[in-house]
């Protein structure tokens, strides 16, 4: 049975597809292009159940139904603020669901082996044009399911390669599962953030991974379905232990990457499935993921492999010393300065997250704006916890898009304003990173927020940031400190300002 | 402790040490004030205001001495006044100790622990009391206003019915404090500013006040200000004369000239010679900041207005804070409150006189009945010793056409490389995997490029939906279980339906968020 309407519906889809992430080029064009995914899914899945999956199509629409009403609460309830958890633990869904197709393919590779045996053929055996297999007898091939049929066509060498690739499902997919669960309690605060690796550390990654390559190649000389089983637990262990030792500041990084695993998974199935939009999907799925964490890494001015090995490389030298101190500032000397300023801009970081006082900062954006005064916001591409976090945020406390702006559009600004605000970010305006060749973060690109007139960080204490290095932003003669709970200063500072 | 300032014995001082907003503080300190009956009066504070801040008034100087245990002070004690010191009390004023060595030995012999706040450290931390600074910042601002009070034309230029008026040209000498001050005052008054200073880091300074800086056209080793505390050191006789030849080119232009060029320690270098002054316009107005050490106009009489004979006004006033005395005395008041806060680090009204502190052993001149002036050089440097800074080299437009050749033909191999590579890859792998998969493959690599080509596109704010909906579509995985559902074994539909359950979630979960956070964005 060959369903050319399948064919054609799939690749309507997938032109749907490219074009629903073609369309996240621009605020305005997105909210169109969300459609077209949704419609490139319906159309994918419907001609999937009236196509190839009509088997049990009773049950599939009732396990649809009920996924979606999971998903529906899962979507409604879900705060901006645990954004990155959602993706995280949406990862980790895609990861498992790989692994039980892969396994799937795997039992039903096992099951026509049988059926041929029953028929006194061998699997896979080629025939006498010596380029097509000998098939069942087609009694027996009839009764079989869309995806049994497709395999009971297949020869040896094509066998091969769909062990291979469902090798490769599996595994992937098994990493993203717990790599994402992991990400997740880090990300809910569930499991410590920081760091954290067995005895042996990255051995252990190394000795997991050549041990599944060893039951790879197993599994490819039919030592039984038992190596894939133990290939998945070893997969499911790297998963585990690679992310426990990246720490909390890295995770746009791991989530992006994460992100990108997924859709590599999704594509091997593919592979094993002849299932060409499976493959469109996941390559799209894969690259966007590999962009996101390559401009993530670029923005850390950190390389991929030391971000995914954890921890930071350790000084190169004496870092230079902080001299000066930590000049604190009240809430009406920030409230003056705040009202004879012509030019504003505010950082923010993953602090104010915490937080929670995005709505407060929106409330001092609109009072300032109210008075005439070009109020902005300078984004680091790593701030908060999840590639472009803190547009998500800001976009829910309703701060207009169009006055959130890149690093690299506004770095150049600074020195024409009157006020920067840094509300709970750290590194990413250390100026350390430009003048100290070895500081940990030497060579990150960061806001040169210090260039403005006057800089007001807004903290909660004296203590360093999440990576531990000293910022000697505090210390210079145009930085006042604005210590407190980021929402509670805020509110207060809001009191004085009409 | 009790903290007292008397009312200033010297002609003409109008500064007083302490004002009711100063004596507020010191108060929350933990200390009472004490004051001289009429000690700011000259500065506009009268005995009145002071009791309304809670400050004790008393009649007599003596009787002032006598009660305060910490006696803040505007110009160095009199010897009089170092004779009514007694020991272990503690002094608090400009000293000069290098010009009042007797009175230091006579101060440490009585015991008294003298500060001089002439002498607090320049680093940053003790910016706050940094009163040379503060009253340096007075004398630029008093100097420009002076040089207007004396200088019969507008500074502003304007276009009126009456007529033109070109604007005033001011030239600084020397962009320390005062010289910054007084830039910053020209320029606000609308004339057309021009500064020289014989350090040329503080060019950015300059312009960022919205003044000229004059270069020389002067190949010499940089001076960093760094190598000796912030200020100037004496140049080479050959950039002295470059220095003067371009100031007699100027001279004749400039209808104001405000010189502050001083050297620690030194007499005031001779920058504006007979000759220049000779130059100049009639009406012009030199003021001289530099007279109480000789002047950098040798014409310069000190605390004096002198006309020359060519109708040029020489002011070599040196009391221009004193002149302002209720605006000089409200920040030398606050630099000695902070020098106080420093000196009371529990807040409970007692001096804890800390030699191991680099601004308070900095300043303290005697202590203990010894003299320990000179103080050893502080511990941290005044500012960072500037970085050799590299030119960036001007190109022509051949070298830039070279260059972008180069980056061009780089980029061209880079690519063909990588395309090459790739290719070969792609070959290898069509050697030996069946046609049935390289026909998968081809679509594999072709979405790979397509998913390059558009995600470099994405707005970096849309990031987060971006991974929104690449998590909704990657549930596209759903059709490997929806095919796979209807097997025969339970175990495969077991496995296809959790599968399916879970993909659903993924899908309808990351599409309605991705919903969510588009609605969100609004434009202003």
């Amino acid at each position: 049975m060959e369903f050319g309407f399948t064919i054609a519906a799939y690749a309507v889809a997938a032109v749907l597809f490219i074009l629903s992430l073609g369309g996240l080029s621009g605020q305005e064009s997105a909210k169109r292009a969300v459609w077209y995914g949704i419609v490139g899914m319906a159309i994918a899945v419907v001609a999937t159940l009236i196509g190839p999956g009509q088997g049990l199509w009773g049950a599939s629409l009732v396990l649809i139904a009920l996924g979606a009403g999971v998903g529906y609460q899962l979507a409604t309830r879900v705060q901006m603020t645990q954004m990155p958890e959602l993706v995280a633990i949406m990862h980790s869904l895609v990861g498992l669901a790989a692994v039980f197709v892969g396994f799937n393919a795997d039992l039903m590779i096992n099951d026509v082996a049988g059926l041929y045996e029953g028929a006194g053929q061998v699997m896979g055996a080629v025939g006498p044009d010596g380029y097509s297999a000998i098939g069942l007898p087609k009694e027996i091939y009839e009764g079989l399911s869309s995806f049994g049929q497709l395999i009971a066509k297949k020869t040896s060498v094509e066998i091969a390669i769909l062990r291979v690739e469902l090798v490769l499902g599996i595994w992937i997919g098994a990493v993203t599962f717990t790599g994402s669960v992991i990400a997740y309690g880090k990300l809910a605060g569930k499991v410590d953030s920081s760091a954290k690796k067995l005895p042996g550390g990255h051995v252990l990654n190394a000795g997991a991974a050549a041990l599944s390559l060893l039951l790879a190649i197993m599994y490819m000389n039919d030592a039984g379905s038992w190596t894939l089983v133990l290939l998945a637990i070893l997969a499911l262990f790297i998963g585990y232990h690679l992310i426990m030792g990246i720490g909390g500041a890295d995770m746009p990084v791991v989530v992006s990457m994460l992100n990108s695993y997924s859709g590599w998974a999704a594509a091997a199935i593919g592979f094993s499935l002849g299932n060409d939009l499976l493959i469109v999907v996941g390559a799209l799925v894969g690259s966007s993921g590999a962009i996101l964490s390559y401009i993530m890494c670029k923005a850390m001015n950190r390389s991929f492999i030391s971000v995914i090995l954890g921890g930071f490389g350790g000084p190169a030298g004496e870092q230079m010393k902080v001299e000066g101190e930590q000049i604190a500032i009240d809430v009406e000397g920030v409230a003056t300065a705040l009202d004879e300023a012509d030019s504003i801009i505010i950082i923010p970081g993953y602090g104010m997250a915490v937080a929670q006082a995005q709505q407060s900062v929106s409330e001092l954006t609109k009072r300032l704006r109210a008075k005439g005064k070009n109020v902005r916001f300078a984004i680091h591409p790593v701030a908060g916890r999840l590639p472009g976090h803190m547009n998500v945020l800001l976009a829910e406390a309703k701060v207009p898009y169009d006055i959130v702006l890149e690093m690299d559009e506004i770095n150049e600004d600074f020195p024409d304003t009157d006020v920067a605000i840094v509300i709970g970010s750290n590194d990413i305006v250390n100026p350390a990173a430009q003048d100290d060749p070895n500081s940990p973060i030497a060579g990150m690109p960061v806001l040169e927020c210090w260039k403005a007139k006057q800089v007001f960080v807004s903290k909660r204490g004296q203590g360093t940031g999440y990576s531990g290095i000293e910022n000697p932003l505090f210390y210079k003669e145009n930085t006042r400190m604005f210590y407190g709970d980021a929402k509670k200063s805020l509110d207060e500072l809001l009191t004085r300002i009409t | 402790m009790k903290i007292g300032t008397p009312k200033e014995i010297f002609e003409g001082e109008a500064r007083v040490a302490m004002t009711p907003d100063s004596a507020l503080q010191l108060q929350k300190l933990g200390y009472t004030c004490v004051i001289e009956a009429g000690a700011g009066a000259a500065a506009g504070f009268s005995d009145k205001a002071y009791q309304d801040a809670g400050v004790e008034v008393v009649k007599t100087a003596a009787a002032l001495w006598k009660a305060a245990d910490v006696v803040a002070k505007v110009r160095p004690p009199s010897e009089a006044e170092v004779k009514r010191m007694n020991e272990g009390q503690t002094l608090i004023s400009f000293f000069y100790p290098v010009a009042n060595e007797a009175l230091m030995k006579q101060a440490a012999a009585k015991g008294a622990n003298v500060l001089a706040m002439d002498m607090v450290p320049r680093i940053s931390r003790a910016q706050k009391m940094d009163a040379l600074s503060s009253m340096a910042n007075i004398a630029g601002y008093r100097a420009v206003i002076e040089a207007g009070n004396n200088f019969g034309r507008f500074f502003t230029g304007q276009i009126t019915a009456a007529g033109k008026v070109p604007p005033a040209k001011v030239l600084v000498v020397g962009a320390g404090v005062a010289g910054l001050a007084a830039i910053g005052t020209a320029t606000s008054l609308g004339a057309i500013t021009y500064a020289f200073d014989v350090r040329p880091e503080v060019a950015e300074q300059v312009e960022s006040m919205g003044a000229q800086f004059v270069y020389l056209d002067f190949a010499e080793a940089v001076q960093d200000g760094a190598a000796t505390g912030g200020y100037a050191a004496p140049s080479s006789p050959e950039f002295r004369e470059a220095q003067l030849a371009k100031f007699r080119e100027l001279a004749p232009d400039m209808d104001i000239v405000i010189t502050t060029a001083l050297i620690p320690n030194r007499e005031a270098p001779e920058l504006w010679t007979p000759d220049m002054v000779a130059a100049m316009k009639p009406g012009s107005v030199i003021v001289d900041l530099a007279a109480e050490r000789g002047g950098n106009c040798k014409l310069t009489k000190m605390d004096e207005k002198i006309v020359t004979d060519n109708g040029v006004t020489i002011i070599g006033y040196t009391d221009f804070p004193s002149r302002m005395a209720a605006q000089s005395s409200t920040l030398y008041a606050t630099n000695i409150r902070h020098m106080m806060t420093d000196l009371t680090p529990e807040k409970d009204g007692q001096i804890v006189h800390n030699m191991e502190d680099d601004v308070i052993r900095g300043a303290t001149v005697t202590f203990n009945k010894d003299v320990t002036f000179p103080p050893p050089p502080p511990k941290v440097a005044a500012i960072a010793a500037q970085k050799p800074k590299e030119k960036a080299k001007e190109l022509t437009p051949e070298e830039k056409r070279a260059q972008e050749i180069a980056a061009f033909k780089q980029q061209t191999r880079n690519q063909v490389t990588l395309l090459a590579i790739g290719a070969v890859l792609l070959l290898a792998v069509g050697l030996v995997a069946p046609a049935s998969f390289m026909q998968h493959f081809i679509v594999f690599v072709l979405s790979v490029f397509i998913g390059f080509q558009v995600i470099w596109n994405v707005a970096h704010s849309l990031h987060t939906p971006l991974m929104a909906v690449t998590n909704a579509i990657s549930s596209i995985i759903i059709l490997g279980a929806l095919i796979q559902i209807g097997s025969s074994s339970i175990l495969i539909t077991l496995l296809a339906a959790l599968g399916i359950f879970m993909a659903a979630i993924n899908i309808v979960g990351g599409f309605l968020v991705t919903r969510r956070m588009l609605a969100m964005f609004q434009k202003s």
